[in-house]
């Protein structure tokens, strides 16, 4: 098993560039679903909102989204 | 064409392809790691350094692929004025740029122990360089502007620039490369792929492609979101403004609409 | 050509009479080059070693800082929106202001580069090859930055953006116009060098005008 992760004395590097390139790729992904879901929920408050405020001026039944 | 920018037809078209996509990427990146680190042989003269192919390679493929992605939507673009155009290159830049920087610093990770440097100047490592400042210099564009429309058709024009440069480019760091060639210290020709390296590669390859669409979907959504915002909050002042007027909700394929709607 | 001549000498005008421009970008020109041998020492073989990509790179850079500046100006005060509206093609206009440019900047480099090889203990042999790689190199620059300049309008911090977009794609003519010194200073025909810079500088003359008019429309949608 030691053998496996020493990689010919290589291991260093070996497991260097794989975690590197793991934590970029997964850092990116997790970035954009953070930032994606606070996007909708933003957009999703400002929709109710101005909703609210022009229904409550026309005096009618609130649209669906 | 154009119809296909809307919000509501791209979520249409992409939310059946995204579970597809996103197990396709864990499934083919799963198996692409186990033939790479445990069922293909050590190089017989790298060794298991060259284990760390199966990423150097599929990284610099997806640093060019995304270039390449980013020019032909910088010409659709120009061509068609197509809004989804822009927001695909926009959305594939970081990570392209992501890809290129990994394939430099897992080349670097490769070169210190086979050429015992972590860098050389040599053609290909320089032109990859050159490729993330090209990158770096598209993201810094798109970024600069207070409206983002106007970032994103800068930064179209830009990519198809710099993607009729890179032959250019490419060219003249070969060209150098050759007169300033050192004593041949370094073997640059990799390892020959052997059938055993092949499919590991193929795998990864295949995984990161996937990969990236999967991050286009979700980056292609970022964007859209935000136009709708920017536009929902133009909108939003106006009502402020002027409380007696009434203002239609602005279409989802915003930014045109936020003058529209006034 | 008219519209060609006319922006060309109200450019030249211009700079003529703020006068200052000019003379900052060869100042900066030759502050950069008396770096190097601060940076690297003054052993003369080695400067001379260096010398030919010392004096083009602080030349890129003489070059770029001069860049914003080609269309910020007229951005700002309208004159480029009047320009977008004239029935003269704007592709040829814009070609009148990267001349001026050119005229501006990259001609006085080009008289103040042998000085800098002078003390920077160059080989003669050089000279004359300098001099004409700069002379075709210097054009292709202000044509290439121009499409820089042109996108970067109603950016925040246009000027240190320019250099980022701008620099990677100067590459190809450092690469020749040091070379061509090079090869000079070697004894060898730089012919070859000087040729693949003249097809450069013709690729960029035939198609940078129409990237930079159409970076220039789009701003001013």
């Amino acid at each position: 098993m030691s053998e496996f992760f020493s990689m010919g004395g290589y291991g260093g590097y070996i497991w260097g560039s794989y975690a590197i390139t793991a934590i970029a790729m997964i850092a990116l992904l997790v970035a954009t679903l953070r930032s994606l879901r606070n996007s909708r929920i933003e957009r999703d408050q400002l929709e109710a909102v101005l909703q609210s405020r022009r229904s409550r001026r026309n005096k009618k039944a609130p649209k669906a989204p | 064409m154009h119809r296909f920018a809307k919000p509501s037809v791209f979520l249409k078209l992409t939310d059946p392809l995204l579970p597809w996509l996103s197990g396709a990427t864990a499934i083919l990146i799963a198996a692409g790691l186990y033939f790479a680190l445990f069922a293909s042989p050590g190089d017989y003269q790298q060794g298991d350094t060259v284990r760390i192919m199966y990423l150097h390679v599929p990284a610099a493929w997806m640093g060019l692929f995304c270039y390449v992605g980013m020019a032909v939507c910088g010409a659709m673009s120009l061509i068609w004025k197509h809004p989804l155009a822009d927001i695909c290159a926009r959305a594939t830049a970081p990570i392209g740029a992501t890809f290129t920087a990994l394939c430099l610093i897992t080349g670097s990770l490769w070169g210190e122990p086979m050429w015992g440097t972590w860098w050389v100047w040599d053609a290909r490592l320089t032109s990859m360089l050159i490729l993330l400042f090209l990158y770096l210099g598209y993201i810094a564009l798109v970024n600069a502007f207070d409206d983002p429309e106007r970032g994103s058709k800068a930064g179209s024009a830009l990519a198809l620039v710099g993607a009729v440069n890179v032959p250019i480019v490419k060219f003249s760091v070969d060209w150098w490369n050759t007169l300033h060639q050192p004593a041949s210290i370094v073997r640059m020709d990799g390892p020959t792929v052997d059938p055993s390296m092949q499919l590991p590669l193929a795998l990864m390859i295949l995984g990161f492609t996937c990969y990236y669409f999967v991050m286009l979907i979700l980056r292609v959504r970022l964007e859209l979101n935000e136009r709708r915002i920017r536009a929902l909050q133009l909108s939003g002042m106006f009502d402020e403004r002027s409380p007696g007027q009434n203002t239609d909700t602005p279409s989802y394929d915003a930014g045109h609409n936020a003058e529209a709607s006034q | 050509m008219n519209g060609f001549l006319a922006i060309l000498q109200r450019d030249l005008r211009l700079a003529l009479r703020q006068g200052a421009d000019s003379v900052m970008v060869v100042a900066f020109f030759i502050v950069t080059t008396t770096l190097f041998p601060f940076g690297v020492g003054p052993e003369a073989n080695i400067l001379a070693r260096i010398a030919s990509g010392v004096i083009w790179v602080s030349a890129l850079l003489a070059a770029m800082l001069s860049l914003e500046r080609v269309f910020q100006t007229d951005y700002e005060d309208g004159t480029l929106e009047l320009l977008t509206l004239s029935p003269v093609s704007l592709e040829l206009l814009v070609l009148g202001k990267v001349c001026a440019h050119w005229l501006t900047t990259g001609l006085p480099l080009i008289i103040a580069a042998p000085l800098m090889a002078v003390m920077l203990n160059m080989d003669q042999d050089g000279f004359v090859t300098l001099m004409l790689a700069m002379l075709l190199g210097t054009p292709a620059l202000s044509l290439i930055g121009a499409i820089g300049a042109a996108l970067i309008l109603g950016a925040r911090r246009g000027g240190v953006l320019v250099s980022l977009l701008v620099l990677p794609l100067y590459i190809p003519v450092l690469i020749f116009g040091a070379g061509a010194v090079e090869a000079a200073l070697l004894g060898i025909s730089a012919t070859a060098q000087l040729q693949i810079m003249a097809a450069i500088l013709l690729i960029a003359l035939a198609a940078t005008p129409f990237a930079t008019a159409h970076a220039v429309r789009q701003a001013m949608e």
